[in-house]
């Protein structure tokens, strides 16, 4: 088992140099710099350029950027936003929470309603709700993030005017944050209100953002079990007389878990990847929407420090899942 | 009162190219204590026969049986949860692949105990005591660890002790036992057998065993149903099967046994294979493969006619003649109305 997490962690090393290298390079591509993009048509003084480039560290050849910035990291140092002057890792750490928030909503939004809407699909095989939920979660998995966001937006919020446009909580609102994570902070205060402000804040982010997942976790379950449904020991189980629902249930859906739970697992980089866009759309202030202003104002550390500790996150969420594995699936439980 | 009684028991798939039919028109009886041979080739129908009776066919299949009466009970009139109560309880199965049969997620206990959860309310220590018992009857050494085991733990051999255990952990009055000890090694296959009519004798319950191996048959059962093309080709004591088989099909798998084919060159066969449910032949449907089909076997389906003791589908059956061990009962005679005297079962499969 120590062995196993082991060499999981060695494999993480080059994963996190490719990262590192990727956006450091690509990044650099983006014509203009940091500091001609805060200029803007203003201009600057070249003398002034030079000087604030050689502050930053800009006037290095990229190699030797490269490195520097590679034995920060290694000594623990993210360096600093170049617009904000705040540490990258401190900033991160205030916008992660509201990005979790969303993160962890949508994912049980999409497990909650595509793991059963899976089963049943596949226990009514070939019925109008199988097609219903397979064409469904085609068109789900289908449909660009920012298109399905504002189209919601529109309708529910526009239209309807049942949940907000943006932003977190409603203004009226100021809450401390303890753990960051808004429903739970609201109700720690004792806000009621503002826990109800917080949740409705959350429905059309959470829809959106776990509707990909949503998709893909109804498709694997359904695969899953009709697979599973097949197999001998279900017969054994409907020999034994068992009710339909201790068959479907129990028999079949512990052993379709298993390649589902590797499927949602993967699903959380989806999730962080889908939160840039779904941030930006609804102007939610996470680590998405602040990545996305980095690449605006060419914040290189930023960006860059950004990359990597979501990096960090999905590594660590997918480890978690493959310890999980064992849990959900005793061969491999005992083949450790 | 027969403890099983079907008659006309017919099971058709409904597929994208039509509908077939698997189980045509099949009669059987088991009687309280009874042993039940059903043998046949695979594609016979032998399974699907079981899986019938058990309500275990998959959705697309229609089963319809003039009576299938369990104990007094017609069991196609009951609703399924009604049915659930029967199953498992008073009919259960044992099948062929025991490795797969468990579920690799639960534990023996946990797949031992469910059962007698279900039907019989028992729980706690109670349920753990006779869930020891049960293993200990299998015989299955240290039954108290056994317990938490994983199916994965297990050869092939326990796997199909505890299959066993719980098929009979309800005191079934009915067990049926479809090929139980095709996937196991020889050494083990024994034990197994010698452990199901053990079990059958000491509780006095049915036996339905389903195999193809003409051996086991005559040294388990007191009854005998040949299953061809989802028929029922001959059904008689084992005694007067094994000795003097009246339809061509018995007297060819019995020809094919290689312990009477002692001093030949070759092993009988029989040649040609059993036709799908999509290609059953007219006539007989036999005749392509019978040595002594005649004209009227290939236009005309033959019924079950009585012959001594039981019942065979033929119109020509093979004469009543004991048998002495060793010998073919095709070679012991010449029939006019066969295709060609002279080409034995041998000769087919050497060409």
């Amino acid at each position: 088992m120590l062995r196993f997490i082991l060499t999981r962690l060695g494999l993480v090393i080059p994963t996190f140099l490719g990262i590192t290298f990727l956006t450091f390079l690509l990044i650099r591509l983006v014509p203009g710099d940091p500091i001609e993009v805060r200029v803007g048509e203003r201009g600057i003084a070249p003398e002034r350029l030079a000087e604030l480039r050689r502050e930053m560290g800009l006037d290095q050849p990229l190699w030797q950027q490269f490195l520097d910035y590679v034995g920060n990291v290694l000594s623990g140092d993210l360096g600093t936003s170049l617009v904000t002057r705040n540490s990258v890792l401190s900033e991160f750490a205030t916008l992660f929470p509201a990005t979790l928030e969303l993160a962890f909503c949508a994912m049980l939004f999409s497990v909650l309603i595509g793991l059963p809407a899976g089963v049943l699909a596949a226990v009514k095989r070939g019925s109008w709700f199988d097609h219903g939920v397979m064409g469904l979660s085609l068109t789900g998995y289908s449909m660009p993030i920012f298109w399905w966001g504002l189209l919601l937006i529109l309708f529910f919020s526009v239209q309807l005017g049942l949940t907000p446009v943006s932003g977190r909580l409603d203004l009226l609102y100021y809450i401390e944050p303890v753990t960051g994570f808004m429903l739970i902070d609201t109700l720690l205060v004792g806000e009621t209100d503002a826990f109800w402000s917080a949740l409705r804040h959350l429905i059309l982010p959470t829809i959106v953002l776990g509707t990909i997942p949503l998709a893909v976790v109804a498709r694997m379950t359904r695969s899953a079990m009709l697979e599973v449904l097949s197999e001998d020991y279900i017969r054994t189980a409907r020999a034994k007389g068992l009710p339909q629902r201790r068959v479907i249930g129990l028999h079949a859906l512990r052993n379709a878990l298993i390649p589902v739970v590797t499927v949602i697992g993967l699903q959380v980089g989806t999730l962080l990847g889908g939160a840039i866009l779904t941030e930006t759309i609804f102007s939610w202030p996470g680590v998405g929407k602040w990545l996305i202003e980095s690449i605006n104002r060419r914040d290189y550390p930023a960006l860059q420090g950004g990359v990597l500790l979501i990096a960090t996150a999905v590594i660590a969420v997918n480890l978690i899942v493959d310890l999980l594995y064992g849990v959900f699936n005793p061969r491999i439980r005992h083949a450790r | 009162m027969a403890l099983l009684d079907i008659r006309n028991l017919s099971v058709a798939f409904t597929t994208r190219a039509g509908t077939f039919r698997a189980v045509d028109g099949i009669d059987l009886s088991v009687e309280e204590g009874e042993v039940l041979g059903i043998v046949g080739e695979s594609g016979s129908g032998k399974s699907v026969t079981s899986l019938a009776l058990m309500g275990l066919l998959p959705p697309g299949s229609r089963v319809t049986a003039d009576r299938l009466n369990f104990a007094g009970t017609d069991l196609l009139s009951l609703s399924p949860a009604q049915r659930r109560r029967v199953v498992g309880k008073d009919i259960a199965m044992v099948f062929q692949e025991p490795m797969s049969s468990l579920n690799p997620c639960f534990t023996v206990g946990f797949q031992l105990g469910e059962t007698l959860k279900v039907h019989e309310g028992l729980s706690g220590r109670a349920l753990r005591r006779r869930c020891i018992e049960l293993l200990e009857q299998v015989g299955i050494p240290d039954p108290e660890s056994r317990l938490s085991a994983f199916p994965h733990q297990l050869s092939g051999g326990m796997s199909q002790r505890v299959m066993i255990a719980i098929a009979v952990a309800c005191n079934p009055r009915l067990l049926i036992a479809d090929e139980p000890t095709t996937a196991l090694d020889v050494t083990i296959q024994r034990q197994i057998l010698d452990l199901l009519v053990g079990l059958q004798r000491d509780r006095g319950m049915g036996l339905i065993l389903i195999t193809h191996d003409m051996g086991v048959v005559a040294e388990t059962a007191q009854r005998a149903v040949v299953m061809y093309a989802g028929q029922v080709a001959e059904t008689r004591p084992v005694e007067a099967l094994f000795t003097r088989p009246r339809h061509p099909y018995t007297g060819a798998l019995l020809d094919a046994l290689p312990e009477r084919a002692l001093g030949k060159r070759r092993l009988p066969t029989i040649p040609g294979v059993v036709p799908g449910i999509m290609d059953r032949p007219e006539g007989c449907v036999f005749n392509p493969r019978c040595r002594f089909a005649a004209a009227r076997c290939r236009s005309e389906r033959p019924a079950l006619f009585e012959v001594d003791e039981g019942l065979a589908r033929c119109f020509y059956p093979l004469p009543d003649v004991p048998l002495p061990d060793g010998i073919l009962p095709g070679g012991l005679h010449t029939r006019g109305m066969g295709q060609a005297s002279g080409e034995g079962l041998g000769e087919g499969a050497a060409r």
